[in-house]
């Protein structure tokens, strides 16, 4: 008698509990799709390839071959988060590539040259972010003339490549700490606390809370006081930022810079960022999902490098996984509006 | 003067214009037109016959955007086109043959029909925003042609074929009647029916359109559908002008330009009322633009920072905020060079 009646109790608890934790994390709902698309892909892949897949050297080959990946998507997830997108990063990036190699090769100092190529980039970000903010102009437009002039102005320090000799940019990616058989390179180190800074700052900043209440609602975030013509263009310097940092390590990365790098860039960083669980409506995302994101992004790349097939199954693939993240983050935010 | 100057065409033809005389002034030859065995030679007809892929991609755009959806896959749908199309023609072995040469238009022109109408249902049908579900395209289309194609750049030798590209009828380029041919029928159908009213209706308000019971899916899918069909026709043209596919190149940023003459042309990124006029006069002044690099001997490299320049100088004067900032500045200068001696006076 009695267990019958705390039966459908506690039932009824756990159903509540569940559902709770469903709408107050409904934002990371997709963060833990993408967490378990990542997984499933790499037992997917053990298993195809009797075991053989998963090792140290490999896993940690994937954060190297990234790293200006993830830097680009974090300063992506800031400008997504806002409601805008940025199509300038893999432009911005090759150009101040291109540019701090030059200054490099006239014999200046990597400790002068870094920061420069840091400010190219936060200034092509403000550009854009003044002609979004206080012109009205659609961000894809803006950041399409960033995009432009930031490839023209690669053409123009250079047609060819430029070879870096500097030992201190090299550096960046030659030296590896083993642990075991795991290691990691300085550009590696660099991306993670990129990604731990974009995190803290969004989570528990007045800068980065601020970012979340335009997103969600321009007009209520303005209506509130908030400063959102400074955030908004700070968004876009972030981002600008970010793809100039993405430019130094590259550049180490590949030892060279070269007018045409990055071309095509500006997609997978969105594509990551998306399949990390970032709406691009904005106000919902994570810079630790854009993060899972770009792990997805080089697993794909990997396991088709694995499989020996044609490359072109990568885009196949990305845009597929792609579409499938689109779906579900739908079904979520309809979901979520049908149960408000 | 200021009710031309407030037709929303005379923005955008003066910026056509302008490169015009530009070009004219700095390069007199820009504007002869030489007659060669009953053919027109010269810059301005290149112009024409150049611009037939972007008129047709752009006038796709232009219906796209006046529903407040952006399309990002046509360069993609394009490389498809084209794959679809040079592999019938290779793989029949007689290219010559009409019957081949139209049962390989058709598939690839269906093909690109295919491709829009996928995205149409993916943003009409499933909700997903625009610019995300063609992104998928994007990425995944030149996969697609690049497996179609088998990984190389397929080259067919095919005088009809070429002829679409290169050939001339009555002493004009064949490809500026393709696009006369697109924009009349574009024009008729939008301006002469309510369907042009009903798609702005869409763009301009999508829930107040619904109760007034405009049914929104079916116009926002034939636009991706139309774009599509468009940029499948503008994949042959470019294939047929360079008689290869090239699953990479074809119309690489193709989008991009597409994008831009649409909003030179005076069509807001926003949605709602769009100008068919408009979109052909920003499709001509980015040929007009390209060639005028060309000639001006800008190298092909610097292009990109032009083009960023146009840009910013062509949405800049679009702005409302900007033409009021410029309008009160004259103004501006005025307050402050008469206030300078006052402030002088009130410091003595």
């Amino acid at each position: 008698m009695t267990s019958t009646q705390v039966a459908p109790a506690r039932e009824s608890h756990v159903v509540s509990s569940r559902h709770r934790f469903m709408t107050r994390h409904a934002s990371w709902i997709p963060v833990f799709a993408a967490i378990a698309i990542l997984v499933a892909m790499v037992i997917g892949a053990q298993i195809y390839f009797d075991g053989d897949f998963l090792s140290p050297p490999l896993i940690s080959s994937i954060l190297l071959d990234n790293s200006y990946l993830l830097i680009l998507a974090v300063g992506m997830t800031f400008v997504i988060l806002t409601g805008g997108i940025d199509l300038s990063v893999g432009a911005v990036m090759s150009f101040t590539g291109m540019f701090g190699a030059s200054l490099l090769r006239d014999g200046l100092p990597s400790g002068v040259v870094a920061p420069v190529m840091l400010a190219c980039g936060a200034l092509i970000g403000l550009g854009i972010g003044v002609l979004v903010q206080y012109f009205d102009v659609q961000p894809f437009i803006a950041s399409l003339a960033g995009m432009f002039l930031a490839r023209g102005l690669g053409f123009v320090v250079s047609l060819n490549s430029i070879k870096v000799t500097d030992s201190s940019i090299l550096w960046l990616q030659r030296t590896r700490w083993h642990f075991g058989d795991w290691y990691v390179t300085a550009t590696g180190i660099l991306a993670l606390l990129v990604v731990a800074v974009g995190a803290l700052l969004l989570a528990y900043t007045r800068f980065g809370r601020t970012i979340y209440a335009v997103g969600g609602n321009e007009q209520s975030a303005r209506l509130m006081g908030l400063p959102v013509a400074r955030t908004k263009l700070l968004a876009y310097v972030v981002s600008g930022t970010c793809a100039g940092l993405a430019g130094v390590v590259f550049t180490a990365y590949t030892g060279a810079a070269y007018p045409l790098n990055g071309i095509g860039t500006e997609l997978d960083t969105i594509a990551a960022v998306v399949i990390g669980g970032t709406l691009l409506i904005g106000g919902s995302g994570f810079v630790v999902g854009s993060m899972i994101g770009v792990f997805v992004y080089g697993m794909i790349k990997t396991i088709i490098n694995f499989l020996g097939v044609d490359q072109s199954w990568t885009r196949i693939t990305i845009g597929g996984l792609l579409l499938l993240f689109v779906v579900v983050q739908r079904v979520i935010v309809a979901r979520s509006a049908r149960r408000r | 003067m200021s009710a031309v100057m407030k037709h929303r065409l005379f923005w955008p033809l003066v910026v056509l214009l302008a490169l015009i005389l530009l070009n004219t002034v700095s390069r007199p030859s820009f504007v002869r037109i030489t007659v060669h065995d009953g053919r027109l030679y010269g810059s301005l007809i290149d112009i024409l016959r150049n611009s037939a892929p972007l008129m047709l991609v752009a006038l796709g755009m232009t219906l796209v955007i006046a529903t407040r959806g952006i399309d990002l896959s046509v360069g993609a749908i394009m490389a498809v086109s084209g794959a679809v199309a040079l592999t019938i023609i290779q793989d029949s072995g007689d290219p010559a043959n009409p019957a081949v040469l139209a049962v390989a238009i058709g598939t690839a022109v269906g093909a690109g029909l295919v491709c829009g109408l996928w995205n149409g249902f993916l943003i009409s049908v499933l909700g997903i925003q625009p610019i995300i579900a063609t992104l998928v395209l994007m990425l995944a289309g030149r996969g697609i042609a690049l497996l179609i194609t088998g990984g190389f750049i397929t080259t067919i030798n095919s005088d009809p074929y070429k002829f679409m590209a290169q050939g001339y009828v009555l002493g004009l380029p064949f490809a500026f009647y393709v696009s006369l041919v697109a924009i009349a029928i574009v024009a008729l159908i939008e301006r002469r029916t309510a369907l042009g009213m009903l798609t702005e209706a869409v763009g301009i308000n999508p829930e107040a359109s619904r109760l007034a019971g405009v049914r929104a899916r079916g116009i926002i899918w034939g636009a991706y559908a139309a774009s599509g069909l468009l940029a499948g026709f503008a994949g042959i043209l470019y294939s047929s002008n360079i008689m290869a596919a090239d699953a990479n190149a074809a119309g690489l940023y193709i989008e991009l330009d597409a994008i831009l003459a649409v909003v030179l042309g005076g069509t807001s990124l926003a949605g709602g009322t769009f100008s068919i006029a408009g979109t052909v006069v920003g499709a001509f002044t980015i040929q007009t633009l390209k060639s005028t690099i060309t000639f001006l001997g800008v190298p092909p490299a610097v292009t990109p920072v032009f083009m960023a320049a146009v840009v910013v100088v062509v949405v800049l004067v679009q702005s409302r905020r900007f033409r009021r900032f410029m309008g009160r500045l004259p103004a501006r200068l005025r307050t402050w060079t008469s206030r300078t001696p006052d402030g002088a006076e009130a410091a003595s």
